[in-house]
């Protein structure tokens, strides 16, 4: 990426997330249930919580009690709506496609946390904020949704809009380690 | 080996074989590495660094730290980077430093300002006040500009700021702020068992006081070789972050602190693309303060001349700097520590001509070191005056009789005065935390009580002798803290060795003659406030510190009575006879030292300031010339002018095309929700003023959302996809707070209803497409799907495919004529566009924007919210009455609506004005008036909300919220302008196909 300014990957790295399918799904704990049984993993129940389902790029995103982010990847698409539709036939709830709506940034390197808390206010050590926690926060004015996906990864999902944005002030912040 | 004439052969903490060359008002000197700017100066013999801020007194150094109230200098790297109001104390040096003096002309020697100095008894206290009463428009003329001129310290820099400024957030288990001997025991105690701990100090070192013991013994090792020691220990640490040139100015509720790290501020040549300082927000679940205290100065009669310094700066330039103050020094002593400066300065070979003791019992331990070391003592001495102009020359001394009569008076040659009136702990954070402080009766200073946040202090910022005391104090407050954050910490003992005395001075102003205020005893030397300015006040009946201070200025601005503060409370407790806690405090406000604005901007600067969302289309606008404007945080395409034309010019052409063939627009920003459920239209219904149960599936309506007051808030098209699904869209700026309205509702007031909102802002991209030819434009696009009248009437929505893309498509009009708003997904918005656009040229298809927008709907006559509506205009206020489902039981607003008030006549009813001169365009905003000539104040009946001229009519048009506009169509009224008032005629707010034939086709 041409905004980028890191030292090395290693230090810190940004990348585009390949196009994917997502969908905002609430509704009660009996929806949530059945949409586990669909999706192939008990959802989340912990603030914060992930559920992956193993060998699939299936992930399922806890951000409020009745409110679950579920993705995929676009081959799998059509498989997982097919089957939230069935599973969750009778049920009251809401699953809205918002495959549009959100890009996401992944962020990765042994510099990632420390580039976030220039501008995000929470504590992400990986005592306060493990592989695998999710939740919405702020990056400087933008909102966004902050998972961590792993020791020293983070998915950023960000509104559209707000991509040239943060992905701007990320690569400003990252001088910082280019001038080092 | 130094060149510097006032330096020590050895000793210090300065690098010897390092020389420096800087230059200070433009003379060339030389210094070492690990000098400051003042250390520097003084090597070189220059004490003279200031002039005072009222009189222009000659001033120097009276510190050697952040509290030195008079060294403040400007440091010039170039045009752009010019920073003033720096204490020359903290300023580290570097190779070709440049500094200047400031509140001087032409020169620092020779002062036109002086000449306040023989004026003072008209700069007394209050004199502004008193001044510049009269005549009342000379101050703007005159007075204003000229105390402009004279007031202030230094000069900001001309230039933008170059340079960058970082910015971090951090969490800890603990934070421990100051790096002396406290601190550093804190953060060892507080560490020892991995809870995080973040330790800063202001300084380069760390070590504070101890860095100034050379003589003293931690744990059977030189206090140096312990400090080292422990700093390594920390640093092994790796639950430890250390900063240093940190300082921590600012403590806000819940244990947050703001921390300034000067990166590169010590450097020669900064790295480029390094900040210069870092903003540091610090979240600590336990805070240690170790802050310190500060040595007060005595206030006696010309207790400001240049070589007048506090005995701890005489030790700290000695012992860091290997600097001699001076080679005859008096010291006047209000506490032991005078005596350590003196046996210090005597060891480096300076003569002590005298330490004056201004009580009559010394502390024996240094008393007795004194008399050995062959150091003359008087006791019980006060001190009438000094001498010298640029650099002291003398000192003259007295007993007082009980009478006040002078006696064993006598002058002593010198070239130095170190005083020490005692030592004031640094309570300025804890104070920020809402800290109640606590009077120590035995100490005579306010010390830390009660605590607010989960903070805690030790060592000498709360009041605390004696270096052993402070490490165990602190060792103890710091395994506290960590034990307190949930992790736990281990406190140890100490043994020390040190020659210590008490550091307890008594507030206030030595003695004089006759028992009066003397003239020239400074008690504030950074806004030079004397004592007699403070009797001043008093007399004239300022009572409360908290007026004294504000009417003398004692204690302001940027020193905020780091040495002032106690001596003002001690003279006014003793002026008024009472005892010194029941004078009052005044409150320590942040920054604790002055703060760059560079690092509050951060990264928050040119097109990283705020976000800046571009539509799906963005790229092909400006590909295509658009002229943006912002609307919101959206850059939203305002015309596309051709070449040539100015923004009239192109919005009459833009009105034309869509009026006449096709126009494309692009409406992303819409707000959109798509709310979903079982009660999803029982929920809208509740919501909005419309009825939402009787709209069919593939139906749109327009809807009107009003507050529980029965203001109109938002408004917009709400799409029924399926029985259960709706797809709301709310007005661009609005979306955020209906949504948040929605939920607000959903959450407290109808818990039981089983529907669900997402927003879908983004997920869509809009394409409107507008004018008589639209269907044309669409109709091959769209894979075969009925767009015709037919099948898709006006107010409906279908699904379909646009080509490869899915699409949802609604046949819906914000410009009175035949339109769709194309949605598909947000990615696939700029090659939608792209395919409507190539398919639209063969009906002349137009881009527009969104002035073109605004005019076409005025000439609708339909209203904008924010432009037609303010918060105060119900629905039927602006015409839209008619969308008002009476027959519902209830809606969010409805009983509102009921109110007498908001049924009465005389409300402002939008209409139309045709002004009388088609040419003339009304301003927006301006006010009407049914009379024309009116002596002011004038009747006003109303004002005008939107005004354009059309192209499509010929002429100008406005909307107007006039009261009881509707009662007066046909009418005339005026509209009242600097150049005369404006005949209009009142007409329905509809200009333009009135009967909607055009919508329909």
């Amino acid at each position: 990426m041409s905004e980028w300014f890191a030292k090395s990957a290693a230090q810190a790295a940004l990348t585009d997330v390949a196009e994917c399918r997502r969908w905002v799904l609430r509704g009660g704990d009996a929806a949530l249930a059945a949409a586990g049984a669909a999706f192939g993993a008990s959802l989340p129940t912990q603030a914060g919580g992930v559920a992956r389902v193993a060998g699939t790029s299936r992930a399922a995103l806890w951000l409020g009690p009745d409110e679950i982010w579920l993705g995929t990847s676009m081959d799998d698409g059509a498989a997982l709506e097919a089957a939230l539709q069935a599973g969750l036939a009778g049920h009251a709830r809401s699953l809205v496609d918002i495959s549009h709506r959100n890009v996401a940034l992944e962020l990765s390197g042994t510099h990632a946390a420390w580039l976030l808390n220039s501008l995000c206010p929470l504590e992400l050590t990986l005592e306060a904020f493990p592989a695998d926690t999710v939740t919405r926060t702020l990056f400087s004015k933008a909102e966004i949704v902050l998972w961590r996906t792993g020791e020293n990864s983070f998915q950023l999902l960000l509104g559209r809009s707000f991509r040239g944005y943060v992905a701007g002030l990320l690569a400003e912040v990252s001088r910082e380690l280019a001038a080092a | 080996m130094s060149q510097n004439p006032c330096r020590t052969a050895a000793g210090g903490r300065i690098d010897r074989s390092r020389l420096v060359n800087f230059t200070f008002d433009g003379k060339a000197y030389t210094g070492h590495v690990g000098d400051t700017l003042a250390s520097a100066l003084l090597a070189n013999g220059v004490h003279l660094v200031g002039r005072s801020f009222k009189y222009h007194r000659p001033r120097g150094l009276l510190a050697a730290g952040v509290e030195e109230p008079n060294a403040l200098v400007a440091v010039v790297r170039d045009a752009a980077r010019r920073t003033p109001n720096l204490r020359a104390t903290q300023v580290e040096l570097y190779e070709g430093l440049v500094a200047e003096s400031q509140n001087r002309w032409p020169s620092l020697q020779f002062d036109v300002g002086a000449v306040n100095d023989l004026l003072s008894p008209l700069f007394s206290a209050g004199f502004y006040y008193k001044t510049f009463m009269w005549p009342r428009k000379a101050w703007h003329q005159v007075f204003e500009p000229v105390v402009r001129e004279a007031a202030g310290l230094g000069k900001p820099p001309t230039e933008p700021d170059p340079d960058t400024y970082a910015q971090r957030f951090a969490h800890c288990d603990v934070l421990v702020v100051g790096a002396g001997p406290a601190g550093i025991a804190a953060a060892l105690a507080a560490s020892a068992k991995g809870a995080s701990v973040l330790l800063c100090d202001e300084q380069p070192e760390f070590g504070g006081s101890l860095l100034d013991e050379p003589n003293a013994q931690v744990n059977d090792q030189p206090a140096a070789e312990w400090l080292r020691a422990s700093l390594a220990t920390l640093r092994d640490r790796s639950n430890v972050t250390l900063l240093s040139r940190t300082t921590c100015f600012g403590y806000f509720a819940h244990n947050m602190l703001s921390l300034n790290e000067r990166l590169t501020e010590h450097q020669a040549t900064p790295v480029t693309g390094a900040p210069r300082e870092r903003l540091w927000q610090v979240r600590a679940k336990e805070v240690v303060l170790a802050t310190g205290a500060i040595e007060r100065p005595l206030v006696f009669p010309g207790n400001d001349r240049p070589g007048v310094m506090l005995a701890s700066a005489g030790r700290t330039f000695l012992n860091r700097y290997g600097v001699k103050v001076g080679s005859r020094v008096v010291l006047v002593a209000g506490c032991d520590a005078a005596y350590l400066a003196a046996l210090e300065l005597r060891a480096a070979g300076v003569k002590i001509e005298r330490i004056a003791d201004i009580r009559h019992a010394p502390g024996e331990a240094v008393h007795a070191a004194a008399l050995s070391a062959g150091i003359a003592v008087s006791t019980g001495v006060t001190v009438l005056g000094t001498f010298g102009w640029l650099r002291v020359t003398g000192i003259t001394l007295a007993h007082l009789a009980d009478d006040g009569s002078v006696q064993d008076r006598e002058t002593l040659d010198c070239d130095a005065v170190l005083m020490s009136g005692g030592y004031t702990p640094t309570v300025h954070l804890f104070s920020q935390s809402r800290g109640k402080l606590r009077f120590d009766e035995a100490q005579q200073v306010f010390v830390p009580g009660n605590s607010v946040e989960r903070e805690r202090s030790a060592g000498a910022c709360c009041g605390t002798d004696g270096l052993r005391a402070t490490l165990e104090e602190s060792s103890q407050a710091g395994a506290g803290a960590a034990e307190a954050a949930g992790k736990a910490g281990s406190a140890q003992g100490y043994h020390v060795q040190v020659l210590e005395g008490s550091m307890v001075g008594t507030p206030g102003v030595l003695p004089q003659p006759g028992n009066t205020p003397p003239a020239k005893a400074f008690v504030d030397f950074q806004n030079d406030v004397t004592s007699k300015d403070l009797a001043l006040a008093m007399r004239e009946g300022f009572e409360s510190v908290e007026h004294i201070k504000r009417y003398t200025t004692n204690g302001m601005a940027t020193d905020q009575g780091k040495t002032s503060n106690m001596n003002s409370l001690g003279f006014v407790s003793a002026e008024k006879g009472v005892a010194l806690p029941k004078a009052g405090l005044t409150t320590f406000r942040m920054p604790y030292t002055p703060i760059t604005f560079g690092i509050f901007a951060g990264y928050d600067r040119g097109d990283l300031f705020d976000p800046v969302r571009p539509t799906p289309t963005h790229a092909w606008a400006v590909a295509n010339g658009a002229v943006f404007e912002d609307v919101g945080l959206w850059k939203r395409s305002r015309y596309f002018p051709r070449a040539g034309e100015d923004m009239h010019a192109a919005v009459n052409r833009e009105c034309l095309a869509v009026r006449n063939s096709v126009g494309l627009f692009d409406a992303s920003t819409l707000g959109k929700i798509e709310v979903v459920g079982p009660d999803a239209a029982t929920f809208l219904n509740r919501l909005y003023v419309n009825n939402f149960n009787t709209l069919a599936v593939g139906k749109c309506r327009y809807g009107i959302l009003t507050r529980e007051d029965g203001f109109v808030y938002d408004d917009g098209v709400i799409a029924r996809l399926a029985e259960d699904r709706f797809h709301v869209t709310t007005t661009t700026g609005g979306a955020p707070r209906v949504l948040h309205m929605m939920e607000d509702y959903l959450q407290t007031e109808w818990a039981d209803l089983q529907v669900w909102l997402t927003s879908t802002t983004e997920q869509w991209s809009v394409i409107a497409v507008q004018g008589p030819k639209a269907r044309d434009v669409i109709a091959p696009l769209v894979n075969g799907l009925d767009v015709s009248n037919a099948a898709l009437p006006h107010m409906s929505m279908v699904r379909g495919q646009l080509g490869d893309i899915p699409l949802l498509l609604m046949r819906v009009s914000f410009t009175g004529e035949l339109g769709y708003e194309i949605n598909v997904p947000g990615g696939y918005g700029q090659r939608a566009w792209e395919m409507v656009w190539a398919a639209g040229q063969a009906h002349g298809m137009t881009p527009y924007g969104t002035e073109t927008m605004h005019v076409l709907r005025a000439e609708k006559g339909y209203v904008i919210v924010g432009q037609e509506t303010d918060g105060t205009v119900t629905p039927d206020d602006a015409g839209l009455g008619w969308a008002v489902a009476k027959s519902k039981p209830d809606f969010v607003g409805k009983r509102s609506l009921a109110r007498p008030a908001l049924v009465a006549k005389g409300r402002k009813q939008l209409v139309g004005l045709l002004t009388a001169d088609p040419k003339t365009v009304l301003d927006e905003g301006a006010q009407v008036a049914a009379v024309p000539e009116q002596p002011v104040p004038m009747k006003l009946i109303g004002h005008v909300t939107s005004s354009y001229h059309s192209a499509v009519l010929g002429r100008s048009i406005a909307l107007a919220l006039v009261a009881d506009g509707r009662a007066l169509m046909g009418q005339t009224v005026y509209i009242p302008m600097p150049g005369g008032a404006i005949a209009a005629q009142v007409v329905g707010p509809v200009f333009y196909d009135t009967e909607g034939a055009k919508l329909h086709v």
